[in-house]
């Protein structure tokens, strides 16, 4: 994409810039706690009880970043595992942390309840510059070249007396099925179309995707449903199911789910990309060049979390 | 004569899109201006129908409730502004909200104090209207919790309060209603109604009767359960909660329910219309207005759209989601329902207002409740039964060819149902309907039901890659067009005993605003581009208009002053579903946003800035 931007901006550092009267200010009304503590979470509406304390709203601009460093600004959701959160547990987390490495550059969120509405709040409105994970073919961000390759899988009891590998597995249509639903607007995850193409309907059921944020990690309670028994068989998106069948007091299966593509056009696995304003490809590009040069840090971190990815033979293999 | 200027009106669609002033009628023959209120009986000596005596009372020039009564006519006896004179209407006060978002809400006017809910932050400010240039005398804070703003579908609104008993009452969007002492400003009452954990908001002005609150929830697209909720207007204790899906005894549905349809009688079809434990989710979110018939002791109210299945995820009819309950205010029972639109394909919530009246019809005089309804017919409903006497289309409509008087059954045209990646063009209308939740008046003077609507069809495309908390997925969108003639927007006076248009205009943008008929035949309305405008209420004819700073999508009121004058009021602020572009800041090429309205509303940026600001007029 072209750069058609009336503000080009840089990785941050003019945003450092603008903000060090504001923190100025802040600490000589007192707010500082001694003047030097640096904050890690700048303050932006959330959903339910991890939401800040609106007051705080002022702050966004006066996050700390030490004269002359670049500051790399993620946009990230606060209580999505395995992906972000406030705490900093998730992949995204650590991704973002080596890139800042990379990049000799201060750390900074920007948290978003990551629904409708994300990227706009968020990346559009330029507090803050990159979002770690989006799908490539992503139309609201120029992209990065994809770091990993996905599928959506089957979870199960690892105990299950039944194996499912394809959504045409007769199996399914007497198993109790979970599936993540988005939204009214046609907009619903893929395994629900592939299951509602074969008619199997009356057998699903539908976990909400946003969930109850006051919970920890609200989409996963489809996966503690295969746990808990309540279902058979949840189909999510790999990163999630792969994580929190590590992490679910009873040993889980993961299975990619087949075929990969159904026709017309229904794909069950996606390429993954950072994302960063169309009007800002010097970010992009320095992206790509750290993911290239770190594709080992990054699939190690993959690894450690147990994302099944569809791109390469082996989870320790170097592309 | 009058066929031959509509025509014209017709043919010069193109000019009046350009212009963006809409295709103004000519002046035509004007009747003789009232001097007086006319009574409804003498109006129904006329033929006409009458608003139901029970459901309004005799106007004391007041503004008490965002419908001006129960009957939901939004009109008003008040008629010292006349054809002849509302071209001297000139600007007594103003007062800046502080707020940006769209600014849906109506004012209200009790003793002599002028209340204004804004949207998020859902402030309530009163205005001293005894003084000069009404300056404020106090402000209520809600302290709404900042997050709601991620969980509204559509722009952050708030469609108004209510006063009751010496209390302004109303709901905040982070789901809860208080009751603000009218005098003082202090808070009598706070109940959490809503959990915005869960994606419930709430954005409708309750309705209060029989000292109960009616309060119902907002969010379809999260997967949330509509229900409405009855409170003690006393003291916001929860006296009874009806949810729209699931068991009988969740849908309050007993003994007392005698729905007209077939279609609609059985045990348990809240859940029995539904694959599976979809009803849990099923949607029927209660968003819209509220009616009260006191003679025969119902509340009626409409149900929203079913989700957030796609269709063909969720065969059967989806009840009891888009369409209407007729319930006992006292414990909630349902006495009938009828579905407008069975399993919904299309977006169209059953939410929007109904008005009470009584209709001679064969010789009497039938109790009945009209509704132009967002599937793009008028119905005229038996409001006693929920027969449905009539249903005729008030503008463009291809998703269907008629409703079926014998069975109910709105006939859907098979072609038009979307599908899962196909290509489905020229929907009509779109998915906020025909009309959507703007509110229309009727006068009983003219017979007139006057209905400020969009003309917008819609195609259904699969998108590339989308993305949400974490998952990806490949997603259908609709995109929304002008409908047939390129005007976007139509203000519209329907002859309900003809069942026919009188008259209409032609708008560049949807007409997003309310309406307010007055017993001086002049009706006002204000357009996304910030015209708010007075027209003759018999023939159309623009009497006046003023250009205010922002956009309009608010709900004029009138009302007599302490002074003894005729005021006008409303609301400017751009925003609500379509006008999120502005209100939202939403990027132009995001042409998917806001549900696919954006995709219309490209040049509203051009034609107007945000801001709420209250305008208030006078001879």
């Amino acid at each position: 994409m072209s750069s058609r931007s009336d503000r080009p901006l840089g990785v941050g550092t003019e945003r450092a810039i603008l903000a060090l009267p504001l923190v100025a200010l802040l600490v000589a009304a007192g707010w500082g706690h001694g003047g030097t503590r640096e904050l890690h979470a700048a303050p932006a509406p959330v959903i339910g009880g991890v939401a800040p304390a609106a007051d705080l709203d002022v702050l966004r601009w006066a996050i700390t970043a030490r004269p002359g460093t670049r500051l790399l600004r993620v946009c990230a959701d606060p209580n999505n595992l395995p992906f972000t959160n406030r705490a900093g547990e998730g992949f995204e987390n650590r991704l973002a942390e080596l890139v800042a490495k990379e990049m000799n550059a201060t750390l900074q969120y920007t948290w978003w309840a990551q629904r409708r509405g994300f990227i706009r709040n968020t990346l559009k409105a330029e507090t803050c510059d990159v979002v770690m994970g989006v799908p490539t073919s992503f139309e609201l961000a120029a992209t990065t070249k994809p770091y990993y390759r996905s599928s959506y899988v089957f979870v199960t009891r690892a105990d299950a007396p039944f194996r499912v590998a394809s959504f045409d597995d007769p199996v399914l249509r007497r198993l109790r099925i979970g599936v993540q639903i988005i939204g009214d607007d046609y907009a619903n995850a893929p395994p629900a179309h592939a299951l509602t193409n074969r008619g199997i309907v009356g057998n699903v059921r539908g976990y909400t995707v946003y969930g109850d944020y006051s919970q920890p990690n609200p989409p996963a309670r489809v996966v503690d449903a295969v746990a808990k028994g309540d279902i058979d068989v949840a189909i999510v998106w790999g990163p999630l199911g792969g994580y929190f069948a590590k992490h679910e007091p009873v040993p889980l299966r993961v299975v990619p789910v087949s075929p990969q593509i159904e026709l017309p056009y229904l794909p069950f696995v996606f390429d993954i990309s950072m994302g960063v304003r169309r009007t800002d490809p010097g970010l992009r590009d320095t992206l790509d060049m750290i993911l290239a040069r770190r594709r080992a840090g990054v699939d190690s971190i993959l690894d450690a979390f147990g994302v099944p990815r569809v791109d390469r033979p082996a989870p320790a293999g170097v592309s | 004569m009058r066929a031959s200027l509509i025509l014209l009106c017709d043919t010069l669609s193109v000019v009046a899109l350009l212009t963006a002033t809409g295709c103004l009628k000519e002046k035509g023959e004007r009747d003789r201006p009232p001097q007086a209120a006319v009574s409804s009986a003498a109006a129904s000596a006329s033929g006409l129908p009458t608003i139901a005596a029970a459901a309004t009372s005799s106007d004391d020039g007041q503004w008490l409730m965002p419908q001006k009564d129960y009957a939901n006519s939004r009109y008003s006896s008040l008629a010292e502004i006349t054809p002849e004179n509302a071209k001297n209407l000139k600007l007594a006060f103003t007062f800046s909200t502080g707020v940006l978002r769209g600014h849906e809400a109506p004012p209200l006017v009790v003793n002599n104090t002028m209340y204004i809910v804004t949207p998020f932050p859902n402030y309530l400010y009163a205005l001293d209207l005894t003084k000069p240039g009404a300056p404020l005398k106090w402000k209520y804070d809600p302290r709404a919790d900042q997050s709601s703003q991620g969980v509204a579908c559509c722009d952050v609104v708030n469609r108004g309060a209510v006063y009751s008993d010496g209390k302004i009452i109303y709901n905040t969007l982070d789901g809860h209603t208080v009751a603000v002492d009218a005098n003082d400003g202090h808070e009598v009452w706070n109940t959490r109604v809503a959990n915005i954990n869960l994606g419930e908001s709430v954005t409708m002005a309750p309705l209060v009767a029989k000292g109960k609150v009616f309060v119902g929830n907002s969010g379809g697209e999260f997967g949330v359960r509509g229900w409405l909720t009855a409170l003690d207007a006393s003291n916001g204790k929860v006296a009874w909660r009806a949810y729209s899906t699931g068991p009988d005894s969740e849908v309050l549905i007993g003994p007392r329910f005698k729905p007209f349809y077939s279609q609609d009688q059985g045990k348990d079809l809240g859940m029995k219309s539904w694959p599976g434990d979809a009803w849990r989710t099923g949607g029927g979110t209660v968003w819209g207005w509220l009616a009260y018939d006191p003679s025969l002791d119902l509340i009626y109210y409409g149900t929203g759209n079913p989700g957030p299945w796609n269709p063909e995820q969720r065969p059967g009819d989806n009840k009891f989601t888009s369409g209407i309950f007729a319930r006992d205010p006292d414990d909630g029972q349902a006495v009938w329902y009828y579905q407008w639109s069975y399993h919904d394909m299309f977006d169209y919530d059953g939410i929007n207002e109904q008005l009470l009246l009584d209709m001679p019809m064969g010789g009497q005089s039938r109790k009945v409740l009209v509704r132009a309804e967002r599937n793009g017919y008028v119905y005229v409903i038996d409001r006693a039964t929920g027969e449905v006497l009539s249903a005729t289309p008030f503008g463009y409509i291809n998703t269907s060819t008629g409703v079926d008087l014998k069975t109910g059954r709105l006939m859907y045209v098979a072609d038009k149902a979307p599908k899962m990646g196909e290509v489905v063009r020229d929907v009509c209308p779109s998915s906020p309907g025909m009309k959507d939740w703007q509110p229309t008046a009727y006068s009983p003077r003219t017979g007139l039901l006057y209905i400020p609507h969009q003309n917008l069809c819609m195609d259904h495309e699969s998108v590339e890659a989308s993305y949400i908390a974490g998952t990806p997925y490949v997603g259908m969108i609709s995109k929304f067009r002008p409908g047939p003639g390129g005007n976007r927007g139509v203000f519209q006076a329907w002859d309900l005993v003809n069942r026919k248009e009188k008259w209409s205009i032609k708008e560049n943008f949807p007409v997003w605003s309310g309406t307010l008929a007055t017993a001086g035949d002049v009706v006002f309305y204000g357009t996304m581009d910030g015209w708010f405008k007075a027209v003759n209420a018999r023939d159309g004819t623009l009497l006046w208009q003023f250009k205010a700073g922002s956009g309009i999508i608010g709900q004029p009121i009138t009302y007599r002053g302490p002074d003894g004058k005729q005021y006008v009021a409303i609301e400017a602020g751009v925003g609500g579903w379509s006008g999120a572009i502005v209100a939202g800041d939403i990027d132009p090429r995001d042409s998917t946003a806001a549900l696919g309205f954006v995709n219309v509303m490209k040049d509203l940026p051009q034609a107007s800035t945000k801001g709420g600001m209250l305008y208030v007029f006078s001879l």
